[in-house]
């Protein structure tokens, strides 16, 4: 089985992605992560204006099976959230790097961000 | 310790299955989605690889009497080819594991006048305990009977759904569609000799089929059909609000007595078995903690271990079985409560990672059916 790997993402070992786009990034879980968690059924996430910190639980996202942390591939200020996840959790099955998105952050440290796993990186790990 | 494996360990890793732990067996847990398995059953027809399931054969003079001593529910009320469900409780009435007790059907070799014999289904891991319990006290009580266990003898399937009757009919021949909910017959499927009961753990129609371990894969394969994993297998069982051995009570870590979990319909007081006077002191004074079905008012999931807290915030249950009901949509689940607190519609709370959930104890099965 192979799984997407945007080349344009950075990603945590935790199976986390985030962009890297200017201003605020945009943070979620792996094509891998959500094909072993299954049926995603319940997101819970930080609200706009709450603090997140790189390698701490910003959230919980729940599988009918499993229960699984979610940690923030950076430190800074959520400024987006993506709420429809709240009346539909499968988008992060179906669009795991798209509609399944989770949270927009405003980086602290933006240097941060080069530290994460390549998307090279990140497919040694999960192959 | 090297997990126990299923004959077709290999088939469904093919096939692309995960697998997990489960009673010291490596099971297959998902195949596609536990949602589109689910789905499968509740509106068509799946197939559950349960091989992990025990099987214990009693036999010879005293076997009914050996069974009736040691399962709760009354094995004199079963004619050949009957089942029932029933628990095996020790000396204080708690349960040590549930039980389908078979007793087989009548064949060439066995007619009317020959001791019944029976086949019963201790849950995965539990085949070396039940033998040796059945052994001991068949030589404490010097009783003629034979136990075999013959867990790695017969491979069990489950075909479940509304559409598993043309199936099943198709490929064990039609007489199984006159068996009631269970009884069983004996069948041949693609020419291998198999014991096909309606029985299952869905709460739809359906048939459970043990089949030799070597004609595993044939059987198998002839029931043409979604496979299901024992993910799926735990979200249909909480629909119905059915017990799981091991975590809606367990004698180590959830030690309850049939009443209290909810199953006193399988305890036969004029009946002589280990637990029986206990059990009768519990039925008489009553039980102080009730086995209830929950359904989340809030956004959440209840899992097994949460705790259940009333209205004043205080810790008055907890959780053993919870899910996301992917019929329903809702969050349901399954655990204690003290009786006062067991009556439909009482509101309660599920603390979900240090805050409370509203919730509501709800009547099961979670599905009208």
């Amino acid at each position: 089985m192979s799984f997407e790997v945007p080349d344009d993402l950075r990603y945590m070992e935790s199976h986390e992605w985030t962009s890297t786009d200017d201003g605020s990034v945009r943070i979620g879980i792996t094509d891998f992560a959500q094909d072993e968690l299954g049926d995603v059924v319940f997101v819970e996430l930080p609200g706009e204006g709450d603090e997140v910190t790189h390698g701490e639980e910003f959230g919980v996202v729940e599988s009918i099976k499993a229960v699984s942390d979610l940690y923030s591939p950076v430190s800074g200020t959520v400024t987006a959230v993506n709420e429809d996840l709240f009346d539909q959790p499968e988008l992060v099955n179906e669009d795991p790097f798209g509609d399944g998105w989770m949270l927009e952050v405003d980086p602290s440290d933006r240097d941060a961000l080069d530290e994460l796993l390549s998307a090279d990186e990140y497919r040694d790990q999960i192959e | 310790m090297a997990l126990r494996k299923p004959p077709l360990r290999a088939v469904h890793d093919g096939r692309g299955a995960k697998f997990t732990e489960f009673g010291g067996w490596d099971m297959p847990v998902e195949f596609d989605s536990i949602r589109d398995e689910h789905t499968a059953v509740r509106e068509s027809v799946g197939i559950f690889d349960v091989s992990h399931m025990s099987e214990i054969r009693v036999s010879g003079p005293d076997a009914t009497a050996l069974m009736q001593r040691l399962t709760s529910n009354d094995v004199t009320r079963l004619d050949p080819g009957d089942s029932q469900y029933s628990t095996i409780t020790d000396d204080e009435g708690t349960i040590l594991d549930d039980t389908v007790v078979y007793r087989l059907p009548l064949d060439d070799e066995h007619d009317e006048d020959d001791d019944p014999t029976y086949l019963f289904i201790p849950n995965a891991g539990h085949d070396e305990q039940m033998y040796d319990r059945w052994t001991e006290f068949r030589d404490d009580w010097d009783l003629d009977a034979t136990v075999d266990d013959v867990t790695e003898e017969w491979a069990m399937f489950a075909v479940q759904g509304p559409d598993s009757p043309d199936l099943v009919g198709d490929e064990a021949g039609s007489a199984v569609l006159d068996l009631s909910k269970f009884q069983a017959t004996w069948a041949d499927v693609e020419g291998a000799r198999c014991l096909v009961a309606r029985t299952g753990y869905t709460g739809e129609d359906g048939f459970e089929i043990l089949c030799p371990w070597d004609a595993a894969e044939d059987v198998w394969s002839a029931f043409d059909c979604q496979p299901c994993g024992l993910g799926a297998r735990d979200t249909l069982r909480i629909e119905m609000g059915f017990l799981l051995s091991g975590q809606d009570f367990d004698p180590e870590s959830e030690p309850r007595n049939p009443y209290e979990a909810g199953v006193g319909f399988t305890v036969k007081l004029d009946t002589e078995f280990v637990g029986r006077d206990a059990l009768a002191t519990v039925k008489e004074e009553g039980i102080d903690e009730s086995f209830v079905g929950l359904t989340l008012l809030d956004r959440g999931v209840a899992r097994a271990g949460y705790e259940l807290t009333d209205e004043d915030g205080d810790v008055v249950g907890h959780v053993t079985s919870g899910t996301m009901s992917p019929t329903l949509g809702e969050a349901v689940a399954l655990g204690y409560l003290p009786t006062e607190l067991a009556e439909p519609g009482t509101r309660v709370n599920v603390v979900v990672r240090g805050r409370e959930k509203r919730a509501e104890v709800t009547e099961t099965p979670f599905l009208n059916q």
